[in-house]
């Protein structure tokens, strides 16, 4: 037998048909939904008398619109567009009968946070949702990836998508991480090094000791934003610290299951002699805790370095850079280090989880946030937010003058009230910079939680080194 | 699904690298639970000043420019978000055909969804196209999805490539869903084999 690369393996494990053009139907085993890009799929179902055809695989969760304060079960606290769309979800959860963790369920969370929270997402999966952050699931070793309406509409009636195989691309990490460096660091990293477009026609499988080495929710970051890389997904293969994660979750396999689960489980690597289409290697002592400067996540430096000037730059990226740099209100040979900010939000699908919360807190503990900034953290999910409180976590947050709120996308893309007002600068853990994500001429600068919590606490962006 | 054969329409040139889909539609209009209405909303905020009035300097609000059918941008056009938002605009605006030298993966597949042919050509024939779209109102290309042709308003040609099977279904207008309806049988059967191997799922 030829060797394969995971992404080989899962790809061959779902094919239910193939063309003779190489033109696919790949079995979907877990499908995410969400209130923004459902509507029209399951207008589309009824338009057409369908019904979904695996409502058992079909899990779903307002996250993108829904207020993050406290009595938001008052549908009253959303615009009435937002309220439309989150109770046009429960009718659609409810008609369809597919699973559903409402508002006002502890486990209502960002749906990349609640799946594998939950156990839905497991090893040797094909995970999809409508939404380009799904890469996140790859962290499992599961075959995840952002699907448009259309095909949020095509898996709900036929549990398959039309594909065509992506090419193989290994991220190797080698080596250890310098103390202060994170997954955040390591997944922005490698977009500084491939570009946003680097990831085009591939999926990533992420390895090396860095890698191995890092926690499932530092794996789910990295995977996370492979899409900001261009990726259609993101990989890491499945080993005891997956297993551990995954086992006695609510919806992982028990008993007999789970044996023949893990024995699949085991097979789920890439083969050493398996063919690569690209190879990007990176030694982990090199990557420095970064954040981005311009409005593109492959505008990444550490935090050592100086604003860049356009000419630095060939092609198109002369022209991006300068506007960036106009629109974030920089000066190049400005450094990082000497940013002055506004605003500060730790949350998100990328950096909601747990570790994430107990990394900011533990440069937090004992200290306030400077004078005037606007500090505030958003739980990924009900149950991260009821850790967090039991860990004792919440009250360093509090205490260092941090809104603690409830679990939604929130200020990642401002569908919801929290949003930058134009001009305002925020440091974010989330995962895109792009103009106006986080509001109308807002200015978002990307880092680790880490990195969030030490520019909290001195009002600009820092090197959270020198907080250690 | 519209179908997509010929046309031959102005092209609005955007030279813009990254061109992101909260570029193409912020988030402010996902709230919609319609597909149509969006093309009012197409690039928000470069269009339209803070005040709601429109910026004379963006190439959409130019006259020559105000009825294109087909854009010539920048690398790696639609990245971002997954929402179909943005195809969904841009066809509601007007506009058929996108070119560049590279698209967002998701992006890509969802304009194929909609009746929208994004066309992939290397940076040197980009660039001819968008020196063509420069012109104005005068430069009409032609796209001929049929022969894998762009002619340009001088009447040069520009062969391109396109995946067969999406070639198909935008010439014909087909729907997706009916046409793996088809298989269901394969799928049935994946299915039932799925449920022995990997009965856990």
């Amino acid at each position: 037998m030829s060797p394969k690369t995971l992404y080989d393996k899962i790809w061959d494990a779902h094919v239910a048909h193939q063309a003779e053009d190489g033109t696919c139907l790949l079995y979907i085993d877990r499908h995410l939904v969400h209130e923004v890009t459902s509507p029209q799929a399951f207008e589309g179902l009824r338009m057409a008398g369908r019904k979904v055809r695996a409502p058992e695989k079909t899990i779903a969760v307002p996250d993108h619109n829904v207020p993050t304060t406290e009595g938001r079960e008052d549908p009253a606290q959303m615009t009435e567009e937002s309220r439309i769309q989150v109770q046009a979800l429960d009718k659609n959860a409810r008609d369809f009968g597919i699973h559903y963790y409402p508002v006002s369920d502890i486990r209502q969370g960002i749906v990349h946070i609640v799946g594998p929270e939950q156990g839905w997402t497991l090893p040797g999966m094909t995970v999809v949702c409508g939404d380009s952050h799904t890469a996140t699931h790859g962290a499992f070793g599961a075959l995840a990836h952002g699907i448009g309406t259309s095909e949020v509409e095509h898996v709900l009636a036929t549990q398959t998508l039309i594909q065509k195989k992506s090419k193989n691309m290994k991220v190797e990490i080698t080596g250890k991480l310098n103390p202060g460096v994170t997954a955040k660091d390591i997944t922005l990293a490698v977009i500084g090094k491939t570009g946003t477009a680097g990831g085009t026609g591939y999926v990533i499988e992420y390895c090396g000791e860095a890698i191995r080495d890092l926690s499932m929710e530092g794996r789910m970051t990295v995977c996370n934003m492979a899409i900001e890389g261009g990726a259609r997904a993101g990989l890491i293969a499945p080993d005891q610290k997956t297993f551990d994660y995954v086992q006695g979750r609510p919806h992982a396999p028990k008993g007999a299951q789970w044996e023949a689960a893990l024995a699949w489980w085991k097979t789920l690597y890439s083969d050493d002699d398996a063919h690569w289409d690209k190879v990007v290697t990176i030694k982990g002592e090199d990557i420095a805790p970064v954040v981005t400067w311009g409005t593109s996540p492959e505008d990444v430096l550490p935090i050592t370095a100086t604003v860049p000037n356009p000419e630095d730059f060939t092609g198109g990226k002369v022209e991006a850079a300068r506007r960036s740099i106009e629109y974030m209100g920089l000066t190049p040979g400005q450094k990082l280090s000497d940013i002055e900010i506004d605003t500060v939000f730790i949350g998100s699908c990328t950096n909601g989880r747990i570790e994430d919360l107990r990394a900011a807190a533990a440069i937090l503990k004992g200290k306030k946030i400077k004078d005037g900034i606007r500090a505030m953290v958003v739980p990924g999910s009900g149950l991260v937010r009821a850790q967090a409180e039991e860990e004792g976590i919440a009250d360093i947050f509090k205490e260092a003058g941090f809104e603690w709120r409830l679990a939604g996308c929130s200020m990642c893309l401002a569908m919801n009230p929290d949003q930058l007002q134009p001009g305002e600068r925020c440091a974010a853990t989330s995962n895109r910079n792009f103009e106006g994500r986080q509001g109308r001429g807002g200015r978002t600068h990307l880092l680790s939680p880490a990195m969030a919590a030490a520019a909290a606490i001195t009002g600009k962006l820092t090197d959270v080194r020198e907080l250690m | 699904m519209d179908k997509f054969e010929k046309l031959q329409g102005i092209a609005a040139p955007m030279p813009l690298i990254n061109i992101d889909t909260d570029m193409i539609i912020p988030k402010v209009f996902l709230k919609t639970i319609k597909r149509s209405g969006l093309g009012v909303n197409l690039f928000d905020e470069m269009r339209y000043n803070n005040d709601g009035s429109e910026n004379p300097d963006f190439v959409l609000n130019k006259p020559q420019y105000r009825d294109a059918e087909i854009l010539v941008a920048g690398d790696n056009f639609g990245c971002g978000s997954s929402r179909e938002h943005a195809p969904w605009a841009i066809k509601d605006f007007g506009i058929k055909c996108v070119i560049s030298t590279s698209f967002a993966d998701i992006f890509f597949n969802n304009c194929f969804k909609n009746g929208i042919l994004p066309i992939v050509l290397p940076q040197e024939q980009v660039d001819t196209l968008m020196k063509d779209a420069e012109k104005g109102a005068n430069a009409r290309m032609t796209v001929d999805l049929e022969a894998q042709e762009i002619t340009t308003s001088d009447g040069d040609t520009i062969p391109f490539e396109v995946d067969a099977f999406k070639k198909h279904c935008l010439l014909n207008g087909l729907d997706d869903i009916g046409l793996t309806m088809e298989k269901a049988t394969a799928i049935d059967t994946f299915e039932s084999r799925s449920a022995q191997s990997r009965p856990w799922v």
